[in-house]
């Protein structure tokens, strides 16, 4: 059973420890708490540096001290502590820091409330233990024979027939029902392809509807999005090897994700706020009345600094875009803003729960967006590689990891 | 050699490292550097949202803009320097930069950098003053050697 290691402060007393505890469980791994006697804990914060007014924060420090010197055996790390708390959310990300610098663990980061439910959990539980199960065929570099990957995401669905490391044909659609769209881009990318159901010799899924059509497509791979979609990106971007991060602005949820030889080993998902994601220049487009494919190429030619908005929100922030243009404003402008929103967002929410390595992969379908691929570049002081398909990262990924089954 | 302070805004401390003909890095010159800025006017500090938004390099977003407020002006200094000196258990007269959190960072930040740093007490007395100045003098003298 995969072992997690749980540093924590506050899950006792929040009311949310069983609920940990049953994510770990659904997805076959156990949560653990790195022994230490009480001459330990002084010892450790000395050597740490941070020395944390809290008392369990102290703990915590000195079980990750223990998981530093391979005092403990554990497969991965789960570093939690009550969101708000200014110390503990700097203890939190600095250890972080402290036990990716000492071991090679995998590790997730998580500020929680009292309304935590296991199900929140769930996929970066279960990508802990991919990553530390599923190492083997991680590392898969090529993909073989003919092999079809499914990504059902919340705001659309993609499939991809490969055979012998090329993609041989790719289709999307909105997301409606999750099994009618994936055989409808199915059967369109088969048909682009030129292959019949019965040459398909293996289907991975990945996405929100990755267990559905699991079970209905009897796909040899069901996996969840951070580990697939991890492996399509360093796939279409050629950097199998090395470090990287991987940004996905996705339609309801976004993920950052840092990457050595194209696994993980620590990432964050964002899915609070729909200002902060894909949906929010869908939201603008609507309601500026553009296409959205037409957003990025307004966008590029903008200056987000002429239409500032107020607020994030996908409310109070479109209502100043729209306001913006009632003063005169150019379109372009005000589509740079929406862009530069999310971005700054993107930034400020997630990059930080990360350390960003180079080079910089976006990826998702809000990659296709040129002005919020222009704001990334701007915030981060670097362009990011967008590589070619880079909306088909899952279903690419699928195909691509399925194959290690054949 | 560049010497960073902490608390970052005690003058007495700042004056013993000019003495000793090094220079301190402090908060009243990187926000000197910021007041005379003349390209914004934010009173009293200059202290913009973007200057908020860089101290998100130190602590993350949850983390109340305060202290990553601070962080923005501390930080950079800490990178900079090339050794430092705390003065533990200070008074708040004595220099103090209003926030324990960032207190904290601040002794992490040097810590994690690995400079050298000497750590002093605050002196009850005239006494421990004077073993205080000597401390620093004799910590200031092995740095030249090992230079």
């Amino acid at each position: 059973m995969i072992r997690i290691a749980q540093l924590s402060c506050g899950t006792e007393y929040s009311g949310i420890q069983f609920e940990i505890e049953k994510a770990a469980r659904s997805v076959g791994a156990k949560i653990v708490y790195p022994d230490v006697s009480a001459e330990d804990i002084n010892e450790a914060v000395d050597r740490f540096g941070f020395d944390p007014k809290s008392p369990q924060l102290k703990l915590m420090i000195a079980r990750a001290v223990q998981l530093a010197d391979d005092r403990y055996d554990a497969d991965a790390v789960f570093i939690t502590t009550c969101f708000r708390c200014a110390e503990a959310s700097l203890v939190r990300n600095e250890l972080r820091r402290f036990i990716q610098e000492n071991t090679r663990l995998p590790v997730v980061t998580y500020s929680f409330t009292e309304r935590l439910k296991s199900s929140q959990l769930l996929t970066r539980m279960e990508a802990l233990v991919t990553i530390v199960e599923r190492k083997d065929l991680l590392s898969r570099t090529r993909q073989t024979g003919l092999t079809a990957g499914l990504d059902s995401g919340s705001s659309t669905t993609k499939a991809v027939i490969m055979k012998d490391n090329k993609i041989l044909g790719k289709s999307w659609a909105s997301t409606g029902d999750v099994v009618q769209s994936a055989t409808t881009v199915l059967k369109e990318a088969m048909e682009q392809a030129d292959v019949k159901p019965k040459d398909i010799e293996a289907i991975g899924t990945t996405g929100y509807g990755r267990f559905t059509l699991g079970k209905y497509f009897n796909a040899k791979l069901v996996q969840e999005e951070l580990t697939v979609n991890s492996k399509g990106a360093a796939w279409l971007a050629g950097k199998q090897s090395g470090e990287a991060t991987i940004i996905d602005i996705g339609g309801m949820d976004n993920k950052a994700i840092t990457v050595r030889d194209g696994i993980p080993d620590n990432f964050t998902m964002g899915g609070v706020c729909a200002g902060a994601s894909g949906r929010f220049l869908e939201m603008t487009a609507k309601r500026l009345r553009i296409n959205i494919a037409d957003l990025g190429s307004y966008a590029v030619k903008g200056n987000w600094i002429n239409a500032k908005m107020n607020s994030y929100c996908s409310v109070f922030g479109i209502q100043d875009l729209v306001t913006t243009l009632g003063e005169g404003k150019p379109f372009e402008d005000v589509a740079a803003a929406a862009c530069h929103s999310v971005a700054e967002q993107v930034y400020e929410q997630q990059l930080q729960e990360i350390d960003v390595r180079h080079p910089i992969i976006q990826v998702g379908g809000t990659s296709l967006n040129a002005g919020l691929v222009k704001a990334i570049g701007e915030i981060l002081g670097e362009p990011p590689i967008v590589p070619p398909d880079s909306q088909y990262i899952g279903a690419v990924g699928g195909a691509l990891l399925s194959s290690g089954f054949l | 050699m560049k010497v960073f302070i902490d608390p970052p805004n005690s003058m007495i401390l700042f004056d013993l490292v000019e003495r000793f003909g090094h220079e301190p890095l402090c908060a009243m010159i990187a926000l000197r550097e910021m007041v005379n800025n003349t390209e914004i006017d934010m009173p009293p500090m200059n202290i913009s949202l973007d200057d908020v938004v860089k101290g998100l390099k130190y602590a993350g977003i949850e983390v109340p803009s305060g202290i990553r407020g601070r962080l923005a002006v501390w930080g950079p200094l800490i990178e900079e320097a090339d050794a430092a000196i705390i003065m533990e258990d200070a008074p708040f007269a004595f220099g103090c930069v209003g926030c324990e959190r960032s207190n904290q960072m601040v002794k992490y930040l040097i810590k994690k950098r690995g400079i050298p740093v000497v750590h002093v007490s605050y002196p009850e007395n005239e006494e421990q003053g004077k073993l205080i100045v000597s401390k620093i003098k004799e910590f200031f003298e092995k740095l030249k050697e090992i230079s």
